[in-house]
């Protein structure tokens, strides 16, 4: 049996739901006079909702149409482009989740480089026309052909293989550096997907080197096959630079410090990656195919990339169905916003509401200049992203107008939705909702933005308490895409149903959570620095407790992240979940000595720790190693977690999982964090079943 | 304000015109995208041209909806990535609506209202068949204002035998052959391929390929073979699938300027415009049109019929072209006419043809610099005729 037919035999039955691209082939007679070149269109025979992904069928099909073109003496060329709008996307994902053997994996890689690898040895030269989005293996296709051309209206080209747990192992760690050298290689293997798996658009993948020639979306094809022809005549030289010679392998180590920094090996992809670029600049072509082989098999059978897939599938399926929503059609019209208070978190909120509902955002206060301060933060912040041409003039008028300040809350009279931003305390809001309800309508949504406070408690005294809701942002409002939305005793569908519907013009992921202390990302994140300052507080090393949980790869340690919250706020927060569950809610001492000193955390402004403020914490006589720090650590959000399941805080462990990714930050490696708890044992008995978030029993 | 300047022909391009159809090459191409293909080859190759000196886009199709409608000037302009400060409009005149939309945005730079324009005509016939939403007043028949067979051009054409009894089926298809022959002998020669725009075409069933050439043309049709074709209009009549153009789908376009801007911006002028003229015929009759339109544009001239040297006759029907020649006293088979055949072989996508006579004529100028006058001409639907006469720069 050849290779081919063996892994035909293997993979065929793997996933019966592959959406196939096709891979269609016509005859185009190249302008003048230039020859025959076989153009292979790419198709899953979708629009492009649904994009061209490779699983076994398709490079089959592939394999299949240039086994066709390499039978044929007439031709002077291949060409490859994608559907209108897409190139490709790469591996189909699906597929991959369901591999269940390392033999399996490792065909996977080897079928991908044994079909990719004809484009650029058929003897005739080759020519990617990446017309579309290119990601993954798409974008390998590209490379692996002799030359590329690109569309300027091209809006995303990646490698986001370390991003989910990956490796471009379909040739792109090999081809990519020897092309655009290991530095560019690095930005678009690494460190963008590193980076909220940032994307370039085509112009700029040009300019990486990605592509030979740039050319406008309006005659894309036509203008890329006359580039061919060119090219083809000799009329247009390609120079193709030897980056071999260069600081290589200097580029690589200093980019494997840059991912300790920020990984310290939690995740294995990138370092995969790395050693796989080291290698592309003496391996033959042969021995670098296998090492991908042999990176993705690794890979693929990890529970890192299962974890990497379940969290991908979260913020993709299941943030925009959110669990327990009610149906959409009971959302009722927002044409007018009001938000109580004039601070900083209120003028945040003004802006995004004006920015995505367009609609009129009227600021109260009781005091004039704390009212003209938040209107001017506005206006300041709308003329720096005219500034940066992010919106038009005219666009910049309309936002300044539709923002505005009142004294009085008279102005709410025709808000549809009304949302507070004052001082945390209830008291404080009960009042704040009492002078609102007197002046809106009975319909008009009454929203929270507490962090820790009762609804039900909240709504208690009002005439309405149906329409209150909770919508809980995370700091800075405008970035962080999650947004709890707190379901009261009283809440109403209607209410619940126009939060949602807020929620998603916003553009915000919102999930529902149950009118529970200090709701999911922030009871979690206080169980964790709770138990990281009471060991610090038993006379831990603060340094050994910062660091005991670095193995995780999380985007910041305890006390990074209590400076970013500020101590004050973390603080109370504590203080809250104190009152509710004493049992497994400390309140420090030490702490609170260091609220009192007005010192914004244990960094000083040069990040080192500054010796005043860690003395704070001095005292302790029971110290814990960096080990125990992390096994109690992990042990109580294990805990927690499960409290918080049976409580009915949130629908499943999904939803956990999906605020922790999108509300703090936490990794696609840990699948968040239940898959990471499963894996390690610290959740005793698992949240999620087998293969869910991890390798199949 | 300048009263009137000379205005010149510049350059002119087509895509290769396509048979309609689900078949065709253009089957599932907009016809928005046709033109914009042709916008942005004529300003790639006049790099003379800074686009936002073009002042003017005019682009004609017959049914003006769907991709053809949305003011298509001004839409394909947009989507061709002229500045936004170029304006375009939408014209119609059936069939000589790109010969409309030249001699108009002629007469605005002759009034001095623009310098440069870029004028040309769409017809996606598979998109949009003949009389797709018409809705004709019903007093044409009741008053009998036309006459019942005046909205179907082959019915107009076996009417102008019944006109020029003349003119038989076998000279009709005669022309056809030789229409047939002098296309295949101009594509053998490289006339035809210089101003054809290569235009990307997909079909979800083949993926995409790119039209080098016209789908149309049937070479090595003979006289037997034409013989024996139906005649749809009329039983036992004279009109037939093979000498007449087809259902087609195109777009064509040409860069129309003032002589003095031509020259400062260093554009190669290759025709003056000389006179234009629109004529109305009894609509039954609609092929009779180029007569008084060219009898018109002559006296205009000053100029008489033995004074062109070269005419580009719009092929719509062989009778239309043999009653001209007829009437003119010029024989069916004169070298003169149609040097590399017409519509018959090439096609008629309705309102584009105007704009494929003149880059014809210009190529023709550029080959015969003894020639000082030509005239493009056409019939059109609702009995009209269009000439426009051009004076040799080469």
């Amino acid at each position: 049996m050849s290779d081919i037919e063996t892994w035909r035999a293997l993979l065929s039955d793997r996933n019966a739901d592959e959406v196939v691209t096709k891979a269609l082939v016509r005859d185009v007679e190249l302008p003048g006079g230039a020859g025959t070149m076989a153009l292979i269109t790419l198709d899953n025979g979708f629009d492009h909702t649904k994009p061209n992904t490779f699983g076994p069928h398709g490079l089959f099909a592939l394999n299949g149409a240039l086994s066709e073109i390499a039978a044929r003496t007439d031709l002077v060329a291949v060409g490859v482009t994608g559907k209108p709008f897409i190139f490709g996307v790469g591996a189909d994902l699906k597929g991959a989740a369901q591999v269940t053997s390392r033999e399996e994996a490792l065909a996977i890689g080897a079928l991908g480089h044994h079909v990719f690898r004809r484009l650029g040895e058929l003897g005739i030269p080759s020519f990617a026309f990446v017309n579309g989005a290119a990601m993954g293996g798409g974008l390998e296709i590209a490379l692996h052909c002799t030359y590329r051309t690109i569309s300027s209206g091209v809006p995303a080209v990646a490698l986001p293989e370390c991003f989910l747990g990956l490796v471009p192992g379909w040739g792109g760690t090999q081809l990519l550096p020897r092309l655009v050298g290991p530095a560019n290689a690095i930005k678009l293997i690494i460190e963008n997907p590193l980076s909220q798996n940032r994307m370039v658009k085509g112009a700029q993948a040009y300019e990486l080197g990605v592509a030979d020639a740039l050319f406008e979306p309006a005659d894309f094809l036509e203008e890329s096959l006359r580039w061919a022809a060119r090219v083809l005549q000799g009329a247009e030289q390609v120079s193709r630079p030897d980056h071999t010679a260069g600081d290589w392998d200097k580029t690589v180590a200093d980019a494997r410090f840059l991912v300790d920094l920020k990984l310290h090996g939690a995740s294995p992809a990138p370092y995969r990656a790395l050693d796989l670029i080291a290698l592309a600049r003496t391996a033959s072509r042969d021995e670098g195919f296998a090492a991908e082989d042999e990176a993705l098999a690794d890979l693929l059978m990890s529970d890192e990339l299962r974890a990497g897939l379940y969290a991908f599938d979260l913020v993709q399926r299941r943030a925009k169905r959110p669990a327990g929503a009610p149906d959409k059609a009971l959302a009722r019209k927002v044409t007018k916003v009001g938000v109580v208070g004039a601070g900083l978190m209120a003028s945040q909120m003004a802006l995004l509401f004006a920015r995505r509902l367009e609609v009129p955002v009227v600021l109260t206060d009781l005091d004039q200049a704390r009212l003209d301060k938040g209107v001017g933060y506005v206006h300041a912040e709308v003329d720096k992203l005219l500034a940066k041409g992010r919106i038009s003039g005219d666009q910049a008028n309309r936002l300044k107008a539709l923002v505005t300040g009142s004294l009085t809350k008279d102005a709410f009279a025709d808000a549809d939705f009304v949302i507070e931003a004052v001082f945390e305390d209830l008291a404080v809001k009960k009042q704040v909702f009492a002078e609102v309800e007197a002046v809106v309508s009975a319909e008009c949504v009454l929203a929270t933005n507490t962090s820790s406070l009762s609804l039900t408690e909240m709504g208690a005294d009002l005439k309405h308490p149906e329409r209150l809701v909770g919508f809980h942002f995370f700091n800075p409002v405008a970035v962080m895409p999650l947004l709890e939305i707190i379901r009261g005793a009283a809440t109403d569908d209607a209410t619940l149903a126009t939060a949602f519907a807020v929620g998603k013009s916003l553009k915000k992921s919102s999930v529902l959570v149950k009118d529970a202390p200090a709701f999911v990302v922030n009871r979690l994140l206080t169980r964790f620095m709770g138990e990281v300052i009471t060991a610090v507080d038993e006379g831990t090393p603060l340094e050994t407790a910062e660091h005991a949980l670095d193995g995780l790869g999380l985007p910041m340690t305890p006390f990074a992240l209590l400076q970013l919250v500020g101590p004050a706020v973390g603080m109370h927060v504590a203080g809250t979940l104190h009152e509710a569950f004493p049992d497994r809610f400390g309140v420090s001492a030490n702490l609170a000595k260091l609220v009192a000193s007005g010192k914004p955390g244990v960094y000083g402004a040069d990040f080192s720790l500054d010796p005043e403020a860690v003395a704070f914490f001095a005292g302790g006589d029971r110290p814990s190693t960096a080990e125990q720090v992390r096994e109690r650590v992990l042990g109580a959000l294990s805990e927690e977690i499960r409290l918080m399941l049976e409580e009915g805080v949130v629908a499943a462990p999904q939803d956990i999982d999906l605020c922790m990714i999108l509300g703090a930050g936490w990794p696609f490696h840990l699948g968040g964090i239940t898959p990471y708890l499963d894996r390690s044992g610290h959740s005793r008995s698992r949240f999620l079943p087998p293969g869910v978030a991890s390798l199949p029993a | 304000m300048p009263s009137s300047r000379d205005v010149v022909f510049v350059d002119g391009v087509r895509t290769p015109f396509g048979r309609s159809g689900p078949k065709g090459l253009y089957a599932e191409t907009r016809a928005d995208d046709l033109v914009v293909r042709v916008i942005r080859e004529l300003i790639r190759r006049n790099p003379g041209l800074p686009p936002e000196r073009v002042d003017e886009v005019a682009i004609a199709a017959t049914t003006q909806i769907g991709d053809q409608g949305l003011t298509i000037g001004r839409s394909a302009a947009v989507l061709a990535g002229l500045p936004k400060s170029v304006p375009g409009y939408a014209i119609d005149r059936m069939c000589a609506g790109a010969m409309t939309a030249v001699t108009t945005v002629a007469g605005g730079i002759a009034f001095g209202a623009y310098d440069v324009a870029i004028a040309g005509g769409v017809e996606h016939m598979g998109r949009h068949p003949m009389g797709e939403g018409v809705d004709p007043n019903p007093r044409f028949l009741s008053e009998k204002l036309v006459d019942p067979s005046a909205l179907v051009m082959g019915m107009t054409a076996e009417n102008l035998h019944d006109r020029y009894p003349s003119i038989t089926k076998d000279r009709a298809d005669a022309y056809a052959v030789l229409s047939q022959e002098k296309v295949a002998k101009a594509y053998a020669d490289g006339k035809i391929q210089p101003d054809l725009v290569p235009t990307a075409i997909r079909t979800a069933e083949k993926g995409w390929g790119l039209a080098v050439q016209d789908e149309a043309p049937r070479p090595g049709t003979t006289a037997e073979a034409l013989a024996g074709l139906k005649t749809p209009f009329r039983p036992h009549g004279n009109v037939t699938a093979g000498n007449s153009s087809g259902i087609n789908d195109g777009a064509t376009g040409c860069v129309v300027a003032a002589a003095d801007v031509a020259a400062e911006l260093g554009l190669s002028a290759k025709m003056r415009l000389v006179s234009y003229a629109f004529a109305g015929v009894d609509p039954e009759v609609m092929g009779v049109g180029p007569i008084p339109s060219t009898e018109r544009a002559l006296r205009l001239a000053g100029l008489d019929i033995s004074d062109i040297g070269l005419f580009e006759i719009n092929e719509a029907f062989a009778v239309q072209v043999l009653a001209f020649l007829e009437h003119f006293g010029i024989a069916d088979d004169d070298p003169r006419v149609n040097p590399y055949g017409g519509a018959i072989a090439f096609g008629h996508p309705l309102a584009s043809s105007g704009v494929r006579l003149m880059t014809q004529l210009a190529r023709q100028f550029g080959e015969r610099p003894d020639v000082r006058y030509g005239i493009t001409t056409m019939c059109v639907g609702m009995g009209m005729g269009g000439t426009v006469i051009w004076e040799n720069l080469a």
